[in-house]
């Protein structure tokens, strides 16, 4: 219904930064020496190139920025500004608003020209850089923002992928704590069931209300896997457990079994819940910290180069 | 007793006490005869711990009661302690039974017997007296009681309250707590109460709490002793008799003037209508001299008015020459357009100039007057323009207007409004922007009558919605069909024409009916959707300002699809016959018809799977009521990476507090609807705000002003759940980015209670109204899935176009 990132006022970014990729890749075939050692930053394309991509490092951090903080232009409204009978209020916004809202004053085109600026910029330093990398403080930084651009760029693709499926998976549950209430009534339901059965009975269906984990570490989160889960073992064994059971005894055996399986699959969905939330956060963790870390092996890079001209 | 008084007052009402403390602040003898055990016992009747209002609240207060809006209980104590301060001489249990004589002696007779001698009386005993009975046998069986206490006394009874005025209504719902209720309303709708006493009612009958029986009148009433039952009412309803057994009956049919007594008295009054209150001079004597009338009696039945005249009626009869309470603002009023006339003239100017106003009485205009204003405007101004949000009512005394219709290709089309016509009335009625510019031509003169008073006129005064209705259907044939029509083919289509009202949810025609005419919408919206194999699939959405059911009527074929209210709708229906011969007559009309009918054909066979997984969606979310609002926020949860950008971004533009929850709401498909406010076209908010400060603003916005008193009337009244009651952090600043980072903010729960809280205010979304960026919710969501959208442009955008 709605453009994503990508797809964005039909591809903008992706058509602006193509056309200044394309710019920079054919200046560096027709830039005499193409290759040696002079072909890198030292020479007036290469510094081009480098104050190009100074920019961008610098629009890209400025999008941290902006999605912490959102622009405001306010008007203060005072209590006369209550339309009171007989008085026509003229209309405070109207044109300015338009322009500014078809203008990217939405975060979303911050996160279009972010993840297009990112890719380019994987272009613009390999070839400020002249493809010669060495053991030093600007190999450092292009290490730093490699990183932080595949991060980045796993990181559109969780967002692309994951919203989806993660509405899927809820079937309609509006909330996560929804879920888990369902849970905790499986839970009970299955407790009172259980009574009437055998201690080892009881003991399962105890131990997969007080030991099933949801959530867990950060593999657990991302993953979904949670070795030996309690309630999936109860699942198994009061399979095996049943088939011991009288006759008369099959009937509220199943309806328990019946509970148990319901709650496995509802603790799989919160699960699974739990992993899209993790995979489309954790990514985060590396960028972010990266990013802050490329800014400073930036400005290293940019001071020595200055320092020793 | 002996003693001859100056006033003899009866009836210690607000009016009665009112009059009683002022003569006894000026030392006048005077007496003050109550048959009831205690003074003011209508107000000692209400419901325990109910809220009395003191409307209208510019009015000032002209007395030595004091007054100001509380509960029963501190209004009842206050008055009491005024009656003992001012050494008023009050008579209790001293039920009047006759009063003789003329001016200088009058000669009022007790039921005891005495009699009490006075040179004027003042006749204050109000409506409550004579309260409206059944009528039917059975009335005055024990149980069959015409007043409620305390609605806590009753638990696990059956109950039939009988009356569909706000006494029955707010019975009805404070019992339904602990009781079974049934409420039975000899009208075919609850018109006869209060707006925001109807949505309560109405969710309760949904929510089964409350059994309602319209249409219904009670035969009679029996005894029963069967299932502990004690009662057994036998009511005629539109299913035919019907017995119901119960433990209690409360009817609630209001009061109307003793006129028996009155007239046995020697008061005279102006018709036979039963409601009618007696003849009075502007100082409120009647038709025998030296006898006053004051209060409910007199046509005045707010307390506050009541007050005022029981203050001023003494001064008349002192002979001095006061003013009403109200006369300085309504000079005020006036002299904005004529310094030199008197109020009276001003009132009878606007009389004479504003048809639509005439049949209300002179009180109600100047009620209506204190609310509204007078503008005199110069030629050539803006009254107001096209899609503007602006909601209130102008009548024309002076000038002439033009008012400049957008047609459908976007042209202006130009009308002219002289004196003694009225504009604004569509807007008022649709909720929505106005649907033309309205111009000055030459200097003018105009009465605006804001929103609220005016609905409250169309709803009492018949006179009034019905001149309303005959000017608005003409206007409504320009503004949704054709704007060029002759007035001669106008004046013809109309022939038959007329207004149907519609629930949301009520179907308005189902497929396979006869095609029985034209539907215009003048307020609201509607869904046409059609059934095949089981499923049922919207086909378009109708917004106000457009029509609907052209195609049976040019195929000349059975309804091929089911037309269904989404929220409440109004409609002007033009009979088949008459289009069909003004259309054939009128080429233009014909062919606008007939595009929109071959459009309809050629959508209905390009049909696709993607189009019905829309409709699916917009058939969802019109269930959710999204056809009375003007603006959702809509999350797309194939985009939504649940990071809580949009709440945090509310909260911080908040005062710390997110005015919606994004987890909150109801999810189809990938399609999520918030509990964000949707700026109603009706705000129910609207409905119910003493101190009136939720309004509209041009642009749409409906929003809280300052002012707000916690009371939750709009909490209560909303029924989406957008409106919370919270103290806010009055000194709340935005967190910086370095705050951000470091995470002193806000994270999704309030940690603790603001430092600087004010008292509880109700809080809802504003829609950022203050930025011109627009919402924050919007601009704060970094994957564009967050979305502020009017079901118009949704529906657009589900046809593709």
């Amino acid at each position: 219904m709605q453009h994503n990132v990508l797809n964005y006022k039909n591809y903008r970014y992706l058509k602006i930064i193509s056309l200044m990729m394309v710019v920079a890749i054919v200046a560096y075939l027709f830039h005499q020496p193409a290759t040696g050692a002079d072909a890198y930053g030292g020479s007036w394309l290469g510094y081009s190139l480098g104050i190009l991509s100074t920019l961008v490092a610098i629009v890209l951090m400025a999008y941290g920025a902006r999605k912490r903080i959102a622009p405001m232009r306010t008007e203060r409204r005072s209590i006369s500004n209550a339309p009171s009978p007989g008085q026509t209020v003229p209309n405070r916004r109207g044109r300015e608003r338009n322009w500014l809202r078809h203008h990217g004053a939405t975060l979303q085109g911050w996160l279009s020209a972010h993840t297009f600026l990112g890719i380019a910029l994987i272009v613009l330093a390999t070839l400020h850089a002249g493809f010669q990398f060495g053991w030093n403080v600007h190999t450092l930084a292009y290490a730093l923002m490699m990183v932080a651009i595949v991060s980045g760029c796993y990181g559109t693709y969780a967002y692309l992928r994951f919203p989806t499926l993660m509405t899927a998976n809820m079937d309609g549950r509006d909330t996560f704590d929804a879920l888990m209430l369902e849970i905790d009534e499986l839970d009970e339901q299955a407790s009172v069931k259980s009574l009437q059965f055998s201690d080892e009975i009881c003991a399962l269906v105890f131990r997969a209300r007080q030991e099933t984990l949801i959530g867990g570490n950060l593999f657990q989160q991302l993953m979904a896997y949670h070795h030996k889960c309690p309630t999936a073992q109860a699942v198994k064994q009061l399979q095996a457990l049943g088939k011991n059971l009288s006759y008369d005894q099959l009937e509220s055996f199943d309806e328990l079994y019946m509970v148990m399986a319901q709650k496995k699959a509802l603790v799989r969905r919160a699960r699974l819940d739990v992993m899209y939330r993790a995979r489309m956060e954790f990514w985060l963790y590396v960028h972010v910290p990266f990013s802050i870390a490329f800014m400073g092996a930036l400005v290293a890079h940019i001071i020595a180069v200055l320092y020793y001209w | 007793m002996d003693e001859k008084f100056k006033v003899a007052i009866i009836g210690a009402g607000p009016a009665g006490l009112s009059a009683a403390a002022h003569a006894a602040e000026l030392g006048i003898s005077h007496i003050l005869l109550e048959a009831a055990p205690h003074p003011a016992n209508t107000v000692h009747k209400y419901q325990k711990g109910k809220l009395v209002m003191a409307e209208p609240a510019v009015l000032p207060l002209r007395s030595s009661m004091v007054f100001s809006a509380g509960t029963r209980e501190d209004i009842l104590e206050t008055w009491q302690r005024d009656i003992q301060r001012d050494k008023v001489n009050l008579h209790l249990n001293a039920r009047v039974d006759e009063i003789k004589g003329e001016r200088g002696n009058f000669q009022i007779v007790l039921a005891s017997g005495e009699t009490i001698t006075a040179e004027f009386v003042v006749l204050a005993i109000g409506l409550q007296g004579n309260i409206n009975k059944l009528g039917v046998s059975g009335e005055d069986l024990p149980n069959v009681q015409y007043q409620l206490d305390d609605p806590r006394e009753f638990i696990d009874e059956t109950i039939v309250v009988v009356g569909g005025g706000d006494a029955g209504v707010e019975n009805a719902l404070a019992l339904a707590k602990q009781n079974r209720v049934i409420i039975l309303n000899r009208e075919e709708e609850f018109s006869r109460c209060k707006e925001s006493n109807l949505a309560l009612l109405q969710a309760a009958i949904k929510a089964h709490r409350i059994e309602a029986k319209i249409s219904s009148r009670v035969e009679y009433v029996d005894t029963e002793t069967e299932n502990d039952f004690s009662l057994r009412v036998v009511a005629k309803t539109p299913k035919g008799v019907e017995a119901i057994n119960c433990h209690r009956v409360i009817a609630r049919l209001g009061a109307s003037p003793p006129r028996k007594w009155l007239e046995s008295v020697g008061v005279q009054f102006p018709n036979s209508d039963t409601a009618s209150t007696p003849v009075l001079s502007e100082q409120y004597e009647s038709n025998i001299p030296g006898l006053y009338i004051v209060g409910a009696l007199g046509g005045s039945p707010l307390i506050k008015q009541a007050l005022n005249h029981g203050y001023e009626v003494i001064e008349y009869i002192l002979g001095n020459q006061v003013e009403a309470a109200d006369e300085p603002l309504l000079r005020q009023k006036i002299s904005s357009f004529n310094t030199s006339c008197s109020v009276s003239e001003g009132i009878d100017f606007i009389r004479r100039n504003a048809p639509v106003l005439s049949g209300l009485t002179v009180l109600q205009l100047r009620e209506l007057l204190l609310e509204g204003s007078i503008l005199s405007v110069r030629s050539e101004e803006i009254i107001f323009k096209y899609g503007d949000y602006t909601s209130s009512f102008f009548s024309v005394l002076e000038g002439e207007l033009a008012v400049l219709v957008r047609d459908k290709d976007g042209s202006d089309i130009y009308f002219q409004v002289k004196a003694g016509n009225f504009f604004g009335e569509m807007g008022l009625i649709s909720g929505r922007r106005r649907s033309a510019t309205v111009k000055t031509i030459t200097d003018c003169v105009l009465v605006e009558i804001p929103r609220r008073s005016m609905l409250k006129l169309i709803n009492s005064v018949e006179s009034v919605r019905r001149r309303l209705d005959e000017v608005s259907m003409k206007r409504i044939v320009r503004n949704c069909l054709i704007s060029t029509l002759p007035g001669s083919d106008l004046n013809y289509l109309l022939q038959g024409a007329a207004i149907k009202r519609y629930k949301a949810g009520d179907v308005i025609f189902s497929q396979g009916d006869k095609a029985d005419g034209l539907y215009l919408i003048r307020r609201g919206s509607i869904v046409i959707s059609r059934r095949t194999g089981g499923k049922e699939d919207v086909l378009s959405y109708v917004v106000t300002g457009n029509y609907f059911g052209e195609m049976a009527l040019f195929s000349e074929r059975l309804r091929s699809a089911t037309a269904r209210a989404v929220s409440e709708t109004e409609i002007v229906l033009l009979k088949a016959q008459v289009v069909v011969e003004v259309v054939e007559r009128n080429k233009e009309l014909r062919d606008q018809l007939v595009t929109r009918y071959r459009e309809h054909v050629i959508r209905d066979v390009e049909r696709g799977e993607h189009q019905e997984q829309l409709e699916s969606m917009f058939g969802f979310l019109v269930e959710q009521g999204i056809g009375e609002a003007t603006d959702i926020l809509l999350i797309d949860y194939s985009l939504c990476i649940r990071c809580n950008n949009c709440e945090t971004a509310c909260a911080n533009t908040h005062k710390g507090i997110p005015l919606f929850k994004r987890e909150a709401g109801i999810t189809h498909g990938q399609v999520h609807l918030t509990n964000a406010c949707r700026h109603c076209e009706h705000p129910y908010c609207m409905l119910d705000c003493p101190p009136d400060v939720i309004h509209r603003s041009v642009n749409g916005e409906v929003f809280i002003a300052d002012g707000c008193i916690g009371c939750g009337n709009c909490k209560n009244n909303c029924p989406y759940d957008a409106i919370q009651m919270e103290a806010v952090d009055t000194e709340f600043k935005e967190p910086s980015l370095w705050q951000m980072l470091l995470g002193d903010a806000y994270q999704g729960e309030k940690i603790q209670a603001p430092d600087n809280a004010s008292a509880k205010i109700a809080i809802k979304c504003d829609l950022c109204m203050d930025n011109v960026m627009g919402p924050a919710c919007v601009r704060a969501c970094p994957t564009g899935a967050a979305m502020r959208i009017s079901p118009e442009a949704l529906a657009l955008s589900m046809r593709g176009s």
